[in-house]
């Protein structure tokens, strides 16, 4: 379980405070308008930004002393989530060992995993050469590697067009179930939260409410909300 | 763990920087101690601040029509006349001065026409030959910055003057470019001049035309008057820092003015570009040929202290360029992490020239060795030191990008440490880590300061090698190893360059 403990995190003067839970194996889209702190919650998350108060806790661990290599924790930018000096296969490789020093049975885990993303034959290529999809689908092999329990999304396919970002979002959706994953998605698109998400914590002015199911807060939205959907 | 060790190695070094800084600055002080200028002393400060502000007074509106016609024109040969403008940042001043000497000097090709003429010929010694060779090597500098700073401009903008009708783009769009660029291209060019020694040493000299790091030297070299050296040091150290603290004010240029070979869109060429672009075409090109057609002849008939001197310089050079490079790194990675006060040990160099910094050093160690024995380390030190400021700004911009787009990556996959700088940081910064090691390479390998105070016959390096050469009025030598000289060091500014953007690709 993840538990934000009276959490407030501050980056460039504003601040963003949360007080919920959220249960292992959940798929959370974080909704609110731009400005609002969503980046800044999972930028607290990963371990860029400490609490200026409260806590971070997975299951029952207080994450604050941990880097963010350390932590349980997997994200994907919105964007540079490949280095491009880097092929794909070394790009996935960095997720198993830092120093890319890969065994065979190492090589054959990043092979198993660009055919099961459907890459297979473009490990050896730059990601300069990949299409948008097939960079989404790279970064999420590396995600995959990773094997961390947590996985943040900062709007990662928000480049995609309409069927892409569907596309990868429900990959997404069936690697994360299949492994128990946790999913964290931070969006301005409501279409993404209702498509992706079990639950949607609204984030509006600096505060992040707590978690409330998907249908159930379309279905009757608060006046945070109404304003934001217009 | 990693972070604080890299932290303390960035600070260690940051303190080292200063220390050697500040720490022969206060050698000189004590030296100093009760001396007092004399009116030779006086009249040396007024030229070296004279010829100074007149060098970049020329250099800047020299350049502004020529930067305007490049950043406005289309024609073949562009991206060649904008590399002909980086040469004379790698050229050394030794050989363009040849080149100069070659071409305006007692004997040269303007005094031979004029002669044929009947007309009065001209000297080149003295303040206009000071002048003259300054903007030979500012011109393009400025050019170059100030090309940077049009190309700045939004494109778009240049349209919509022309959809407007406006009557001229001066005022509303090139003239507000102009005076925030202008002050940072004025300062950078001042400071060069300030420094400059070997223009002095070869075109200046006698009452009337001695800079103050001329002065250093005579009294060192000369006189044997340590005391008055440091005083004549000290005053030279007190304009730079002056001018430095000045230039902090304004944004100096980062990253030399590197992707200005791109044209501009949005602009129309003027009929006057032409004439300009030919003009300053020929001012920068004529002295190299001088230089190649003086020197080939006599390449086979070289000494062999000539080839020795080159070897000896290649490999300081090389040795220098590596130092530098390394230092910059750190530093700009520490500026970049968030370490801002390190910039500030990256550029105190510029607060000093490499003729004050090697007279400190040398009256810090004269009790433990002599000149000679220590002329070549401290060299390379002076000279490594001395490219620490470029090559910061040529790394920041990189760097900074490097930061910002990958930082937060490489935290979550735990790339640090070795790791970090193989697989993110050498690979991302090649391009300007190589070109930064060839330019510091560059500059040492051409750099005539602090060895023509210490060194004997077996530490000369090329440079003096030329220099001695053309004292001693063997003219056809003195070519000949100012072409080897210029050969190696376009040679290794390209090798590192090449190798840099090899390694980027």
């Amino acid at each position: 379980m993840l538990h934000l403990d009276h959490l407030s995190l501050t980056q460039d003067g504003f601040t963003v405070t949360a007080n919920w839970h959220l249960p292992a194996g959940s798929r959370l889209a974080l909704l609110g308008p731009s400005g609002a702190g969503k980046s800044t919650l999972l930028m607290g998350l990963a371990g860029f930004v400490a609490p200026s108060a409260g806590r971070i806790l997975w299951q029952g661990r207080d994450m604050a002393a941990l880097t963010p290599a350390q932590r349980p924790v997997s994200i994907l930018f919105q964007d540079q989530n490949l280095f491009p000096h880097l092929s794909v296969a070394q790009n996935l490789g960095l997720a198993i060992n830092p120093r890319l020093r890969l065994n065979a049975s190492d090589l054959a885990r990043v092979e198993s995993v660009l055919d099961r993303l459907g890459l297979q034959g473009l490990g050896a290529r730059a990601p300069a050469n990949l299409s948008g999809g097939q960079l989404g689908r790279a970064a999420l092999g590396r995600v995959l590697l990773q094997a961390r329990p947590l996985l943040l999304l900062d709007e990662p396919f928000a480049a995609l067009g309409p069927a892409l970002k569907a596309d990868l979002l429900g990959l997404v959706a069936d690697l994360a179930a299949e492994a128990g994953t946790t999913v964290i998605l931070v969006t301005h698109d409501p279409a993404d939260a209702r498509r992706f998400a079990g639950g949607v914590a609204l984030v509006h002015d600096g505060v992040a409410d707590a978690p409330v199911a998907t249908d159930a807060i379309f279905a009757n939205p608060p006046p945070a909300l109404r304003d934001y959907l217009g | 763990m990693a972070n604080r060790s890299f932290a303390i190695s960035a600070g260690a070094l940051a303190g080292g920087i200063a220390a050697l800084v500040l720490g022969t600055a206060l050698a000189l002080a004590v030296q100093a101690k009760g001396g007092a200028l004399r009116p030779a002393d006086w009249a040396a400060l007024r030229f070296t601040l004279t010829q100074a502000a007149l060098s970049t007074l020329l250099s800047c509106l020299l350049a502004l029509p020529v930067a305007r016609a490049l950043a406005r024109s289309r024609f073949f040969g562009r991206r060649a006349l904008i590399l002909l403008m980086g040469a004379p940042f790698l050229l050394p001043v030794i050989v363009a001065v040849l080149g100069l000497v070659s071409l305006y000097g007692r004997s040269g090709v303007l005094n031979q026409t004029l002669e044929a003429l009947g007309l009065p010929t001209i000297t080149i010694y003295g303040l206009h030959g000071v002048v003259l060779a300054h903007v030979f090597f500012n011109l393009p500098l400025a050019t170059r910055m100030l090309l940077n700073g049009w190309q700045s401009i939004p494109a778009e903008r240049f349209c919509l003057a022309q959809t407007l009708g406006l009557p001229s783009t001066f005022r509303h769009i090139e003239r507000p470019m102009l005076a925030a660029v202008m002050p940072g291209v004025a300062l950078a060019i001042f400071l060069v001049c300030l420094t400059s020694f070997v223009v002095a040493l070869t075109l200046g000299g006698g009452p009337a035309a001695t800079t103050l790091e001329l002065a250093i030297y005579q009294a060192l070299r000369f006189d044997f008057d340590p005391g008055h050296a440091a005083l004549l040091a000290g005053v030279q150290f007190i304009i730079c820092a002056v001018a430095v603290t000045l230039a902090a004010r304004f944004t100096l240029p980062e990253g030399l003015g590197l992707g200005v070979d791109r044209a501009q869109f949005g602009q129309r060429a003027h009929w006057v570009d032409a004439p300009v672009l030919v003009l300053a075409a020929l001012f920068l090109l004529l002295p190299l040929v001088a230089v190649v057609a003086d020197g080939a002849p006599a390449l086979l008939h070289l000494p062999d202290l000539v080839w020795a001197a080159a070897l000896r310089s290649a490999l300081m050079a090389i040795a220098a360029a590596f130092l530098s490079v390394t230092a910059a790194l750190i530093l700009v990675q520490a500026k970049v992490a968030g370490a801002a006060w390190v910039e500030g040990a990256a550029m105190v160099p510029l607060a000093t020239s490499g003729l004050v910094l090697g007279t400190g050093l040398f009256l810090l160690t004269r009790s433990v060795a002599s000149p000679e024995t220590l002329a070549l380390p401290v060299t390379f030190l002076v000279n490594a030191m001395m490219a620490l400021p470029f090559l910061f700004r040529l790394l920041l911009p990189q760097a900074r990008d490097l930061h910002r787009n990958y930082d937060r990556l490489a935290q979550t996959l735990g790339l640090s440490g070795a790791a970090r700088l193989r697989w993110l940081t050498l690979p991302r910064l090649a391009r300007p880590l190589g070109m930064g090691a060839g330019l510091a390479a560059a500059l040492s390998m051409g750099d005539l300061g602090v060895v023509a105070l210490f060194a004997g016959q077996d530490q000369a390096t090329l440079p003096l090698v030329v220099q001695r050469l053309s004292g001693a009025y063997r003219m056809d030598q003195a070519a000949a190893a100012a072409l080897v000289l210029v050969a190696c060091s376009f040679a290794l500014f390209a090798l590192c360059d090449i190798g840099g953007r090899r390694a980027a690709s």
